[in-house]
């Protein structure tokens, strides 16, 4: 064993080596970026490592755009909006994973298929809907919009963490006297709290990334979300970059740390998904 | 027993009458819009004409050029996304100190928007100041700047190169996860026969982890061929329609066009596409629990 080890040794830690940094240097390179005086960003020689530290580029972007703003939008919406996706899927998964019935194949195969579509497709017709419904420039036809987007795939992955707690347990509380949705309240979501914190933190991401319904459906500065200000900071500006470096990565930030934190059991989700079916 | 069916149907309604009305009801009107006249900007004259959009988009040549590059986009992203992921997850699956902390930090790339990955590599490859341009001359590989993404030669290039860096994670976790669910058994059985590291490899790990290569190949490709966003953050499509996909190409003719006959017959060819993939692949594969992702 040791012989080997000593064999694979060398070329398992360059190539992991080599792609920690391929993976984290695109990141570095923002954040110094966003470090950088603006003449530093513009100019020869490029810095590698950052010598006249500034925080100018993130007073500059709070300056040029009502960024604070855009946060609280943001926030607003993929927080609001990954609830009520965890209400709504908490509820259908335990559906679909306790219950045998007519039509349950269909209803898991037309949530698989939601992922297969180009979404975009829906794009026009559901600019119209929102237009009708008097919710363009409305954060609720964001909500709307990625609590929608997000049910198939969260039904899908809270569905495998269902699967795994046994039936038995609410069974039991229901003979003393529960019923089914206080039982599945009081018993099976506090045991399921992994499954659903990482699906509320995925779908928090979702929404916190989501760019192109926002641009279609909010054009008032105000109501922006962060992602649609970046997008509209390039087309107004011609790309400031040291203040689009500072917003890229204070947009980047919760999501990375929360992700980091989820990832662990989305994985085990899907794959139990996947594997298991 | 009883209280069974209420419950059935209080549990799944919200969540399917909201997919069938915001998701599937202006899906299907996206479809019939294909056949229609209908611009965003000229509302009364919303009229069929049959298969006239398509007609026009089978003589746009940025539509040919969208396809050619949706064909290239598809296969390269997948291929170096698969190999690398593999080859992560296979190192990966052996315990080192710090794999924690090292899981995390190459997987991070999967937390971001493919807007900010695609600028954040637009400024990487900048012609005049960008970071890859400089460590090409510095390390000599190249005498004079490249023009990634104005060059139309480099930019198609450019886009996979900064797609190939965003979906390597994807592969590296869920390869990693089928890895780790490989009895040990099957090891100790192979290592009792003398099997080699290679052999292990082929005769016990892949055929193990299959399902997973399947399922995650098939879907991988549907959402790279749908997915524009990096391409939207990187190029937008340019310089001159060079790197539209079909998918970046849609989403033009939606958001400054406004012209949804004419992107959703770009929709619906992509879902034909789509389609016919599925079926092949299903059929090469011949996996039934397909459905099931």
């Amino acid at each position: 064993m040791k012989t080997r080890l000593q064999f694979i040794g060398p070329f398992k830690v360059f190539f992991l080596a080599l792609h920690l940094v391929i993976m984290v240097f695109p990141l570095y390179w923002i954040l110094i970026t966003s470090l950088k005086p603006q003449n530093e960003i513009f100019t020869y020689p490029l810095k590698y490592w950052p010598t006249n530290i500034t925080f100018d580029n993130y007073i500059n972007i709070f300056k040029i755009s009502k960024f604070h703003v855009y946060i609280g939008n943001s926030l607003l919406v993929a927080i609001s909006s990954a609830l009520i996706v965890i209400v709504i899927s908490v509820l259908s998964a335990y559906v679909l994973a306790r219950f045998q019935f007519r039509g349950h194949r269909q209803i898991m195969l037309a949530f698989f298929a939601t992922q297969m579509l180009p979404g975009f497709i829906s794009l026009g017709p559901l600019y119209l809907m929102m237009t009708q419904l008097d919710l363009i420039n409305s954060r609720i036809a964001l909500v709307l919009m990625y609590t929608v987007g997000l049910i198939p795939f969260s039904t899908i992955i809270l569905r495998g963490f269902f699967q795994r707690i046994p039936a038995s347990l609410e069974e039991a509380a229901m003979i003393d006297g529960c019923s089914r949705l206080v039982a599945l309240i009081r018993i099976i979501v506090p045991i399921m709290m992994p499954g659903i914190a990482s699906t509320f933190i995925f779908a928090f991401v979702q929404n916190w990334n989501e760019l192109f319904m926002a641009v279609m459906f909010i054009d008032h500065d105000l109501l922006k979300t962060m992602p649609v200000a970046l997008n509209s900071l390039i087309l107004k500006y011609d790309v400031d970059w040291g203040a689009m470096s500072a917003g890229t990565v204070l947009s980047v930030i919760p999501t990375v740390f929360l992700f980091a934190f989820a990832q662990r059991f989305i994985v085990e989700g899907l794959t139990q998904g996947a594997v298991k079916g | 027993m009883k209280s069974r069916q209420p419950f059935i149907l209080f549990g799944l309604l919200p969540a399917l009458l909201l997919v069938l009305i915001f998701t599937y009801y202006p899906f299907l009107k996206g479809g019939i819009m294909a056949f229609q006249e209908y611009k965003l900007f000229d509302l009364r004259n919303v009229h069929f004409v049959g298969l006239q959009n398509f007609r026009d988009a089978f003589k746009d040549p940025k539509f040919l050029t969208a396809l050619q590059n949706s064909a290239y986009w598809v296969f390269f992203s997948l291929v170096f996304q698969f190999l690398i992921g593999l080859t992560l997850a296979l190192l990966m699956n052996k315990k080192f100190r710090g794999r924690g902390i090292y899981q995390g930090l190459v997987f991070y790339s999967w937390a971001l928007s493919g807007f900010l990955i695609g600028m954040i590599w637009k400024w990487m490859f900048n012609s005049q100041i960008g970071v890859i341009n400089d460590l090409l001359l510095k390390t000599g590989i190249i005498e004079t700047r490249i023009g990634f993404l104005s060059d139309p030669k480099w930019a198609m290039i450019s886009v996979i190169i900064a797609n190939v860096w965003y979906g390597i994670a994807f592969f590296a976790i869920m390869l990693l996860a089928a890895l780790q669910s490989v009895p040990s058994e099957l090891y100790e059985a192979a290592e009792m026969d003398g099997a080699s590291e290679a052999r292990k490899l082929i005769s016990v790990t892949l055929p193990y982890i299959l399902p997973t290569i399947i399922t995650t190949t098939l879907l991988r490709v549907i959402w790279i061929f749908n997915d524009p966003t990096i391409i939207y953050g990187m190029t937008n499509g340019g310089p001159a329609g060079s790197t539209h996909i079909l998918s970046s190409l849609m989403l033009d003719k939606i958001i400054y066009a406004g012209d949804y006959g004419a992107a959703s017959a770009i929709g619906v060819v992509m879902i034909v596409l789509l389609l016919l993939y599925t079926l092949f692949y299903l059929s090469v594969t011949k996996s039934e629990k397909m459905g099931d992702f």
